[in-house]
């Protein structure tokens, strides 16, 4: 199912939540709304899913105005960052819920929560209480929960957010295997751009209430739309009007005509690569990566003075950020 | 170590010449004055009927304000509304409010230069020394208890396990009955029992409304007192006891209810 949403306001109060957004989700997509907090990208989704109320604009959900229908008529499945486990359920009835709402026959609903029990791997718990749970599995049965009444469309609301950072990976790579096997139109919140690259087909970047970029993690890496979405994905350097990614950068020894001097802060070693944290002779601060065979050839040290050189370079029209 | 202790002694101690004090007395006096007494008086018709009242007061001021604290509190806490703090306020009056002054309020509204006293003896209606204005003097004084139980659980669950309901299909009245009762049940006991004990221990409003007409209109807390007037000590003890083996029930209730919030 297609989600388009459609010259979308809304306010809190003083504080412009959204303004004028329209965003077009394909049927089938996995899709996610990347931000930083206050950009109202939950707010969005909260929208969808019609749990807020947009003051302005319209939700069509496959082609069809729903922006008056309430929550429980619209189809959908969603997912809390807390999970908003039915705390007084076991398992089993937390993820029946969505079917015996629906009066589906008894011996159905049994069959499909078991189904859905084996898919998000929580066999064995099934007559456990939310509390008896860690949190990597109460979010499991959320998603079975959510999935149970098959929805056209998954929203999912920084549904990681919560997880350490181990589980946290887990579930991104079941969430994409889980789509890959569903096909149903995916839509998740998130703060991490490295969790919207990794598991998402589209990425729509929000600012204050905005949409700044839309597409694939490739195509927002290499080209963003401008400065917001260049320094918001990925690190990026400036010089001047021009913005240069950490890897871009080539760092010399001897001065040439293009070389800008800098002198070497801080050496961080991650593994295969390194990160060079430079300060330049104006005072401004820049990192550079580099491979490990290059900063050993380099034989780089703290306090030395080097010279870096832009190999890729990127210039915003003034005022498109 | 030292000090820990006699923090609880002295908190032990206090509870022990407030509360269990004057209790223990009663037992004591009712075994002075002789059981045969007190057991006569109890089971004077008239005691009887005082119970009963006591009981029909009960049965139908503990339901009303159930569903009054309930709606109340999903009130002011799930929603957004003019004169909300207002309500919220007005929820606690009968607790700042002495019960003499809820009685006198009644007697005047419905008394025969009141407001509300000529309509209702126009139409055969008899509210003031009768069970009417009982009910409401009831009703008015035990209405904060199941509202100030339930908020604080309500806010503390949130709303998020509700709006889990309405996306997976739940209209409203299947979200109350199935997610949000079910979480603040305990919190509607409790609050039910304290009703309830509330309920029976009135006084003050009763007994100005009632005119304390014995076998007909007076409640057991009344009894008492007329027993005690008429220098009936034993029967007077007898009833009292009842009542506060009564109360004590009722804490053994709340106390064996309340680790049990815990684990839903």
């Amino acid at each position: 199912m297609s989600i388009q949403v459609r010259h979308v306001s809304k306010r809190f109060g003083n504080f412009q939540a959204l303004e004028d957004v329209s965003i077009d989700v394909d049927g089938g997509s996995l899709t996610a709304l990347l931000g930083p907090s206050g950009s109202g990208k939950s707010t969005l989704l909260r929208i969808i899913a019609g749990l807020e109320q947009p003051d302005a604009g319209e939700i069509l959900l496959a082609g069809e105005d729903a922006t008056d229908s309430p929550p429980q008529k619209r189809g959908v499945g969603f997912v809390f960052q807390h999970y908003a486990a039915f705390k007084h359920m076991t398992v089993r009835d937390n993820i029946a819920f969505g079917l015996k709402i629906r009066k589906r026959p008894a011996a159905e609903t049994k069959a499909r929560v078991e189904q859905l029990i084996e898919l998000v791997q929580l066999q064995g718990f099934g007559h456990r209480y939310p509390a008896q749970l860690s949190g990597g599995q109460r979010q499991r049965m959320a998603l079975a929960r959510a999935l149970a009444p098959e929805p056209k469309v998954l929203l999912l609301d920084e549904p990681f957010g919560a997880l350490d950072a181990r589980v946290r990976a887990e579930l991104r790579l079941w969430l994409r295997r889980l789509h890959e096997e569903t096909q149903t139109t995916t839509v998740f919140v998130t703060h991490d751009q490295e969790e919207a690259m990794e598991v998402a087909d589209t990425i729509v970047v929000m600012n204050k209430g905005r949409v700044e970029q839309v597409a694939g993690p490739r195509e927002l890496y290499d080209s963003p739309a401008n400065a917001f979405v260049m320094s918001f994905v990925g690190q990026a350097n400036r010089f001047g009007n021009a913005w240069v990614r950490p890897h871009d950068l080539e760092i010399v020894l001897e001065p040439n005509g293009s070389t800008r001097e800098a002198q070497v802060e801080r050496i961080v070693h991650l593994g295969f690569e390194v990160r060079a944290e430079l300060i330049r002779d104006d005072g401004e601060g820049f990192s550079v990566q580099l491979t490990r065979d290059q900063a050993e050839t380099l034989e780089l040290e703290r306090g030395q003075i080097v010279y870096a050189r832009p190999v890729k370079e990127t210039v915003f029209e003034p005022g498109s950020a | 170590m030292l000090k820990k202790y006699a923090v609880r002694f002295a908190a032990l101690g206090y509870l022990l010449v407030v509360l269990l004090g004057p209790l223990s007395m009663l037992f004591w006096r009712v075994y002075v004055e002789g059981a045969g007494k007190a057991w006569t008086a109890l089971t004077d018709p008239d005691t009887i009927h005082a119970f009963k009242v006591t009981l029909e007061l009960v049965a139908i001021a503990v339901p009303l304000n159930t569903l009054f604290g309930i709606v109340v509190a999903l009130a002011i806490v799930r929603r957004r509304f003019l004169g909300k703090g207002l309500l919220n306020a007005f929820v606690d009056l009968p607790l700042a409010l002495s019960p003499v002054v809820v009685g006198l309020s009644l007697y005047l509204l419905y008394g025969r230069t009141g407001w509300f006293g000529p309509w209702f003896s126009g139409h055969g209606i008899q509210v003031l020394f009768a069970l009417p204005s009982m009910v409401l003097a009831t009703i008015f004084v035990s209405v904060p208890f199941v509202a100030r139980e339930v908020v604080p659980t309500l806010r503390e669950i949130g709303d998020e396990q509700e709006q889990a309901a309405h996306t997976l299909g739940a209209s409203g009245w299947q979200t109350f009955w199935r997610i949000t009762l079910p979480s603040i049940r305990w919190a509607v006991i409790y609050g039910v029992i304290v009703t309830t004990a509330r309920c029976l221990g009135e006084y003050g409003a009763v007994a100005i409304v009632s005119g304390s007409i014995q076998g007909k209109t007076e409640t057991a807390t009344l009894r008492v007192q007329e027993e005690y007037e008429n220098l009936n000590l034993a029967g007077s003890y007898g009833i009292s006891l009842v009542l506060a083996a009564i109360a004590i029930i009722v804490l053994i209730l709340m106390t064996t209810l309340r680790p049990k919030e815990g684990v839903s």
